[in-house]
């Protein structure tokens, strides 16, 4: 199955997805050191990001999360691509300085249909999510 | 896209350029933005070691080595600490390290160091309908609604890659359509102090969120009242711009978009209210004044205000140096000194590392500082200048 979506930020990647149904904030929500969701009471909290397709349905929190998403990419954990419902400007931000490509407008009906573990690729130029296993 | 544009988006001007394009070029598509513009000032937010970390730093020193360089005027936002005076402020020598490699980081890309959050009071002045490209909440609700520049609500990044590009994505307050009134709101409360108009941003942004405001019955707000309104705006809700009758540059215009808009009314009771949140027992408390930075004549009432009084150290007056060296000029430095005050350049109580400086019990004229510091877990009050310095709460 191929879902369309937009490319914000380009880039391809293939991984496990972590799918979360709550908002991300990066700065204050994941450690930036170990790639754990730290939030308590967040839908993946405890879960690792690092190298998964992180699905999500936007961004929220503070604009120093840009930031901490680019300290991620330094480390080696940040996600390997973030795929959006509706994306905002801090995951924006944060993933054109880390290259970390970015998707979003991928449409309620395949957001809801996204399960963690599933294998996805994507094509960030191409604006597109491929679910190849699961 | 210009020719122009592309090749500097292809790395034609290189790769600092090249990369700080991109990320102006894809925020224009989140917001759905047609082109980019020009933009002929940026004032640059991020700046305290406090909230960039490590994280921020290696970002700002990797754009500086890639050799990202301020093409317009670009101003800064507060640091962390003042950066002659930090022992006095009890800052940590770690800290104090990490805040000098970010200000050498901007240094080298051109920025001048300002430190403030009113660069419209430091001889950094857009003109009318300019395209700007300002983050920190305060000067972007002063700029956009006193002066009538035009940026929308900037983060770091974004306004060091306008600074280096000399463009923004065209979107949001850029354009005629966003910049009208969403909302009525008539006052009958009496704003007799900047604390009122403080007070009253407070609700109104509570109220509002991100929907433009238009005052009725603002009276006549000196520049310092309407600096605290539009910074109290800013931090309760969303709000980017406001306009008030006879007020601001743009309301009169705005006129025929009245008709048919949400009304509301802010009255004595909910100027009180939003106070009353911020009372707690206090006993001695620090008392910090400067948020928006101080003007040269808030530093003089406050020089008048403290004479023949001892502080004991604990007033903390925060300006920008631009300022300080015209106060220090009239006396009023010494005066608040002489009072065991000080008065400290560079940064606030919003950015400094306060828990690491000690501080636990605080008083404020303003509910931008009220809000932050109850949020670091402060007890904090509120109170009018004469208030907090006419008698210790």
């Amino acid at each position: 199955m191929i879902i369309r979506g937009r490319k914000i930020v380009g880039g391809r990647a293939e991984g496990v997805a972590l799918v979360s149904r709550d908002p991300v904030s990066f700065y204050g929500g994941i450690d930036p050191v170990t790639g754990v969701v730290t939030e308590p009471g967040h839908a993946v909290d405890g879960e690792c990001v690092t190298g998964k397709v992180f699905v999500f349905p936007t961004g929220k929190g503070s604009t120093v999360g840009s930031y901490v998403i680019y300290r991620m990419a330094k480390l080696g954990t940040a996600p390997a691509a973030i795929v959006n419902l509706e994306t905002e400007a801090i995951l924006a931000t944060g993933c054109v300085i880390s290259d970390v490509p970015l998707v979003d407008r991928i449409g309620e009906e395949a957001f809801n249909g996204l399960e963690s573990g599933m294998v996805l690729r994507v094509d960030a130029d191409a604006g597109t999510v491929e679910v190849v296993e699961g | 896209m210009t020719r122009v544009e592309e090749a500097m988006l292809g790395g034609g001007e290189g790769p600092a350029v090249a990369k700080l394009l991109e990320l102006l070029v894809a925020l224009g598509e989140v917001f759905g933005a047609e082109r980019l513009v020009p933009v002929e000032s940026a004032h640059i937010s991020g700046v305290s070691y406090k909230n960039l970390g490590e994280a921020g730093l290696g970002w700002l020193v990797e754009q500086a080595d890639l050799g990202a360089r301020a093409r317009i005027r670009a101003t800064l936002n507060p640091a962390g600490m003042d950066m002659e005076f930090w022992r006095e402020m009890g800052v940590p020598e770690e800290f104090a390290e990490g805040q000098r490699r970010v200000l050498a980081a901007f240094e080298r890309m051109g920025v001048e160091p300002t430190c403030t959050c009113t660069p419209y009071l430091a001889g950094h002045v857009p003109g009318f309908g300019s395209q700007i490209a300002w983050a920190e909440s305060s000067a972007v609700c002063f700029s956009n609604s006193v002066i009538g520049a035009r940026t929308n609500r900037e983060s770091g990044p974004t306004t060091i890659a306008s600074a280096v590009t000399g463009l923004a994505a065209l979107y949001g307050y850029r354009l005629d359509e966003n910049r009208r009134p969403g909302a009525v709101v008539e006052i009958e409360a009496n704003l007799d102090s900047i604390m009122a108009y403080s007070a009253l941003g407070y609700v109104t942004g509570k109220r509002l969120g991100t929907t433009v405001p238009y005052f009725k019955g603002l009276g006549s707000p000196s520049l310092e009242s309407k600096k605290a309104l539009g910074a109290a705006c800013a931090t309760s809700g969303g709000i980017a711009l406001w306009h008030g009758e006879g007020v601001t540059p743009e309301a009169e215009a705005m006129g025929p978009y009245l008709a048919g808009l949400e009304r509301l009314t802010v009255n004595a009771s909910d100027v009180e209210e939003a106070a009353a949140r911020f009372t707690g027992p206090l006993e001695d408390p620090i008392i910090a004044l400067g948020c928006p930075h101080s003007s040269l004549e808030e530093l003089g009432e406050i020089a008048g205000l403290v004479g023949g009084r001892d502080f004991g150290g604990r007033l903390w007056v925060f300006t920008s140096r631009s300022v300080y060296s015209r106060a220090e000029e009239a006396g009023h430095v010494e005066a608040i000194r002489a009072a065991g005050g000080r008065v400290f350049r560079d940064t606030c109580m919003v950015v400094a590392p306060l828990r690491e400086m000690g501080w636990t019990e605080v008083a404020t004229n303003s509910f931008k500082a009220g809000h932050y510091m109850a949020g670091m877990g402060m007890s904090t009050r509120m109170g009018t200048t004469r208030e907090l310095l006419g008698g210790r709460p």
